[in-house]
């Protein structure tokens, strides 16, 4: 597509389309707060959660429980919670997408942005991304509607391959 | 869909002038309302010319000449929104009018719009803020911390069914925004789809939608022709296509149903989100009729389904129903508000034609295939599209051509002749290797969530 067509037209994918991707492993992730930020099952234990987060261009990431128990494993460098996380989101949202969000550039080609981070231990609440999870999850307990929501055509479901 | 058919979808007089006038004004959005300059306040002459003959005339004129002294209010923006949406709403339909003289189409006439004020909320209030601060911001000017802000309303307004539109529109725009931060490096902006969902918004924050409780209803058959999918982050809707036989007479209908939905639900796993109507569901996935039973049915074609009205009937072929009944079947009107090019989508069969990738060839004429509307929910592919003889879709408009958005197409798999549709897998994908890959996303979800919660 043309620029010329990128411009002028309504109906245009600006993001290519969210990939699905299994969700047991990482249930949540998100480009937002200035942070890729999600939650992560534990490895080991089936009843356990952690919540982490990686700071956009800063790189300061965080891993800990709900009450803020930290990660044993993110001491100086990212725990494979925070592995996962970013597997996951690059699975969800593309290498680009989330290398640009990040602040970090990658060459041509290359989908590994774990490498290109400059990763620093600085811990963070979790109350916050679990709130948001939660919010998250709200959406999908919203009443349905079957009034016609026309608006919906400029966002047609596509992907198809 | 015939050749001869085809060949005189030409673009009607005027629809390149109009165009103009909308470019330059969405120019005027990716700078800013606050950052008007003696470029971009000729954008703003110009929309205000195009609407001076009609009753928007003088208003705009002066609410241009305010904005480009400087001062901008809700009540401005929404005249600026106003006249683009009459500029949009004239090319709609002169686009529609020469596809229906095309097509042979008949089109019933369109009821007066009636629109409610949204009264007292600051939800609404809320929103009618942001899109002040987008505008005056401009496209380029808008940073994480304006889109952040957009949460607040989408929020208030999500759960209250009367402002349903609103949210949906605020939350896939400002979605779309998140997903281009930093906006002020990329190269090129979508400044006209960006402008159609603000202008949307603007409109949508001024009226409540209609009551539509008064609607009249129908005890007729319901044939399908086709299943449309839309889909954002936080919503997904179908709307299925169909043919209405009701007391001898037949119409073009849709019925659409949507439910709240999460980024990481995506492909096939959107359909259990619309468990709530299971006979639709079952029908579709089943390929059968509908009996309706007193089913509300608003002018503009637009069933306000309630399953528990409907019952599933026999099996019925699609591409029998197009062939016998779209040559004659009447078209609904579109409401007054809803004229925008990116509404249009009617229903169109071809066949006899040859599949070149992009396009189909059908007597020298080509029409090119939406391929990127073919949703990942469903199994039908760009691949059974090339293969395929007969193809029933929506004819779209988009920058400047008409394309086809197929929804069911015969073609051949494995040397055997099949129909493959958008909605087969309405009741969960028929593809073992797809299932396996789907899982039950909402239960793991919430599982999830249950043990953060006890901890």
């Amino acid at each position: 597509m043309s620029e010329d067509d990128w411009r002028s037209s309504s109906v245009v994918r600006v993001a290519p389309p969210i990939r699905p991707r299994k969700l047991a492993k990482v249930p949540f992730v998100e480009l937002a707060e200035r942070r890729l930020q999600g939650v992560v099952s534990s490895g080991s234990d089936i009843e356990r959660v952690y919540v982490s987060s990686i700071a956009s261009r800063t790189h300061e990431f965080s891993c800990s429980t709900n009450n803020n128990r930290p990660c044993g494993g993110a001491g100086g460098s990212l725990c494979n919670h925070l592995r996962l996380l970013v597997d996951e989101a690059v699975q969800q949202y593309g290498a680009d997408r989330v290398a640009r969000y990040l602040g970090v550039t990658l060459p041509d080609g290359s989908e590994d942005v774990l490498g290109a981070l400059h990763p620093k231990p600085n811990p963070s609440p979790a109350a916050p991304v679990f709130s948001r999870f939660l919010h998250h999850l709200a959406h999908l307990e919203i009443a349905d509607s079957t009034e016609p929501l026309p608006e919906l055509h400029w966002f047609p479901a596509g992907g198809s391959s | 869909m015939l050749a001869n058919q085809l060949a005189a979808l030409t673009e009607p007089p005027g629809v390149a002038e109009a165009l103009t006038v909308i470019d330059g004004f969405d120019d005027v959005i990716v700078a800013g309302l606050g950052r008007v300059n003696d470029a971009t306040s000729t954008g703003l002459a110009g929309l205000a010319a195009a609407v001076a003959d009609s009753p928007l005339g003088g208003p705009v004129r002066a609410a241009v000449e305010k904005v480009v002294r400087g001062g901008v209010d809700d009540d401005q923006v929404a005249l600026l929104a106003g006249a683009r949406t009459a500029v949009f709403g004239a090319v709609h339909d002169a686009l529609l009018t020469s596809l229906d003289a095309a097509l042979g189409r008949t089109r019933s006439e369109p009821a007066p719009a009636v629109v409610q004020e949204p009264g007292q909320d600051p939800a609404v209030e809320g929103a009618r803020s942001w899109l002040r601060d987008v505008a005056i911001a401009g496209w380029r000017g808008v940073d994480e911390d304006l889109i952040t802000a957009a949460g607040q309303p989408i929020e208030s307004l999500y759960p209250v069914v009367a402002r349903r539109r609103l949210a949906m529109v605020l939350a896939g725009l400002s979605e779309e925004l998140g997903a281009c931060v930093p906006i002020a490096n990329l190269p090129q902006l979508p400044a006209r789809r960006w402008t159609d969902l603000w202008t949307r918004a603007v409109l949508l924050s001024r009226m409540s939608t209609v009551d539509a409780s008064a609607a009249p209803v129908t005890n007729g058959r319901l044939l399908p022709l086709g299943v449309d999918m839309h889909e954002h982050g936080t919503a997904v809707q179908l709307q299925l296509h169909g043919v209405l036989e009701d007391k001898g007479q037949t119409r073009l209908v849709r019925a659409s149903v949507s439910a709240g939905k999460v980024e990481t639900i995506a492909g096939p796993g959107v359909w259990p989100l619309l468990h709530r109507h299971p006979v639709l569901l079952r029908a579709l996935a089943e390929r059968r009729c509908l009996h309706l039973t007193d089913m509300p049915l608003l002018p503009e074609g637009d069933l306000l389904w309630a399953d528990d009205r409907a019952a599933a009937g026999d099996p019925v072929d699609e591409f029998a129903t197009a062939r016998l009944a779209l040559p004659t079947t009447v078209a609904p009107a579109v409401a007054p508000l809803n004229r925008h090019p990116a509404t249009i989508g009617e229903v169109v069969l071809v066949e006899g034609y040859r599949c070149d990738g992009g396009a189909l060839v059908l007597g020298g004429e080509r029409l090119g295939l939406a391929l990127d509307r073919l949703p990942a929910a469903g199994p039908l592919s760009p691949a059974h599209v090339a293969a395929s003889s007969a193809c029933l879709g929506l004819l779209r408009w988009n920058g400047g051509a008409w394309r086809l958005q197929p929804m069911a197409v015969q073609t051949t798999v494995k040397k055997k002749n099949v129909t493959v549709r958008t909605a087969d897998w309405a009741m969960g994908p028929t593809d073992p290797k797809v299932a396996k890959a789907t899982g039950d996303a909402v239960s793991v979800l919430s599982e999830r969530a249950g043990r953060l919660l006890r901890r």
